[in-house]
């Protein structure tokens, strides 16, 4: 067991943000197993060690550094330049951890300053953030918002001293190298090329009209359920691609197309394979596909 | 003197028998009549295809594969949308003077007697590799801004029934003109149809 002094010292710190991911962090069902593996220096939402004053006169060191939001240089917390305290704080900590995708990639909050809002190492998938000289210890975990459970496997990986394989964006391979579109309940409807008629249905693939992004997004959505039992694709919602770079799209509720052809086919598939596939499929009329699953009687 | 393969002797087949279904019709055509135009016997016909109807299938796939092949060489040229269309419309044409079985096997066999394809050829089943390609083309045109985004369908009776059309007006001997003098001008209407608006 632990004792007070082994245990690593984290920092949650914010940048633009609307908290999402801080709100999202509090419905770990492992909440406090997992906090009691750290020292809290300080947290937003949580009992911590030091006073939000203390953390932004930069008189701390922290073992983890966690940033949550966008960065904006020019904001300023607590009457002192973020750009100031982010500095300090990634200077010491063996891990910095960009949460959320706005500090991963720029996400939702780059839009207010496009010009100089950026992630921690990435401005979109671009390596030009202002901690891009601490990239070996900076870990991505994009989302919006995260799912609580990759932090907790990324903070769990750190306490046990495992090392984390990441992708070229910094996300860890064991969330992110699945696509949102693995374990969809939609699949066979992917699979037989069949639409969603509307939102909210059971039945019915959200990908060829609704704007799913699933089979181009890298994402563990349907595997590791949200709030352990749902998922987008799961409640009739399309994937909006909010893990990836270039989240916020635009149209998030419609697939853009050329001449009725989606513009982005499942990631490493060739357009023409897939179109090959796809004019194939459509061919068939699976009965059982069409309607309502529950008023299909296999007795007919 | 070279043996025949068994390749070359399906194509002799499949060479034959597009001449025949087009000029004599599908149902009137027989397996004797394919097998002496080849210079076969009919039992041996039977070792390449199965039936009547698996044959005519296979030469559904055999000319969506030669026009798909022909129309992907196209895509892949790094030229103006409008100059693929004249290329498109240009090798349709030249097809139909040179192997005018081919389409008009298409014409007036795949496309008269649904029945015989209804069943294992029905849908995009044993007319892929074309479509896929025409999909790809639309694709290209609209993502490079010289077409308008429009329904594939539209799109694709617009460009095809127009060539269609004009093959079999030159197969009734309607045309004036032979099929060549038509190629620019058509390919300006269709690219007039499509493109940006």
């Amino acid at each position: 067991m632990h004792s007070k002094q082994d245990k690593p010292h984290l920092l949650w710190f914010q940048g633009v943000t609307c908290n999402g991911n801080t709100h999202s962090f509090l419905n770990l069902t492992n909440l406090e197993h997992l906090l009691n593996k750290f020292e809290i220096l300080h947290h937003p939402a949580l009992a911590s060690l030091k006073s939000f004053d203390t953390i932004t006169q930069c008189q701390e060191n922290c073992d983890i550094f966690i940033f949550e939001g966008t960065y904006d240089p020019l904001l300023k917390r607590n009457d002192i330049e973020v750009s100031k305290i982010v500095q300090h704080y990634a200077k010491s900590a063996k891990y910095i951890i960009g949460l959320g995708s706005c500090a991963s990639f720029g996400g939702m909050f780059k839009a207010s300053a496009p010009q100089r809002n950026s992630g921690l190492i990435f401005n979109e998938d671009v390596k030009e953030g202002p901690l891009e000289k601490y990239s070996n210890k900076v870990i991505n975990i994009s989302g919006c918002p995260i799912h609580p459970e990759w932090l907790e496997y990324v903070l769990l990986m750190i306490a046990s001293h495992k090392e984390i394989l990441v992708d070229e964006l910094h996300r860890p391979r064991e969330l992110y190298s699945n696509l949102a579109h693995h374990g969809c309940t939609r699949n066979e409807y992917f699979e037989w090329k069949v639409d969603a008629d509307n939102f909210g249905e059971k039945e019915g693939c959200l990908y060829y009209t609704q704007g799913c992004r699933a089979p181009m997004t890298h994402a563990s959505c349907n595997k590791i359920l949200w709030n352990e039992v749902s998922s987008k694709t799961r409640v009739g919602t399309p994937c909006f691609g909010c893990t990836e770079p270039d989240f916020p799209r635009k149209n998030l509720f419609s697939t853009k197309t050329n001449m009725s052809i989606p513009v982005d086919v499942p990631l490493g598939v060739s357009k023409r394979s897939y179109l090959t596939l796809a004019g194939i499929a459509k061919t068939f009329h699976i009965k059982r596909l069409e309607g309502k699953l529950i008023d299909y009687k296999t007795t007919n | 003197m070279a043996r025949i393969t068994k390749e070359e002797r399906k194509n002799g087949i499949i060479s034959a028998a597009l001449k025949l279904f087009s000029e004599k019709g599908f149902y009137i055509t027989t397996i004797p009549d394919i097998a002496e135009k080849v210079g076969m016997s009919v039992g041996n016909f039977y070792n390449y295809f199965t039936s009547k109807d698996v044959l005519a299938k296979e030469l559904v796939m055999y000319i969506s594969e030669y026009l798909g092949k022909s129309i992907r060489e196209i895509n892949e040229k790094e030229i103006s949308t409008d100059k693929k269309i004249y290329e498109i419309v240009s090798m349709y044409f030249d097809m139909a003077n040179e192997k005018p079985e081919m389409i008009e096997y298409f014409l007036r066999v795949y496309l008269s007697n649904r029945e015989v394809f209804g069943d294992g050829c029905e849908g995009m089943l044993c007319v892929s590799p074309f479509v896929t390609e025409m999909m790809l083309f639309f694709n290209d045109g609209v993502e490079c801004g010289e077409l308008h985004d429009q329904d594939f369908f539209s799109a694709f009776g617009l460009f095809m029934g127009y060539l269609g059309g004009m093959v079999f007006l030159f197969g009734e001997k309607i045309l004036p003109e032979p099929l060549e003098w038509y190629k620019e001008s058509i390919s300006q209407n269709i690219y007039n149809a499509l493109k940006t608006r």
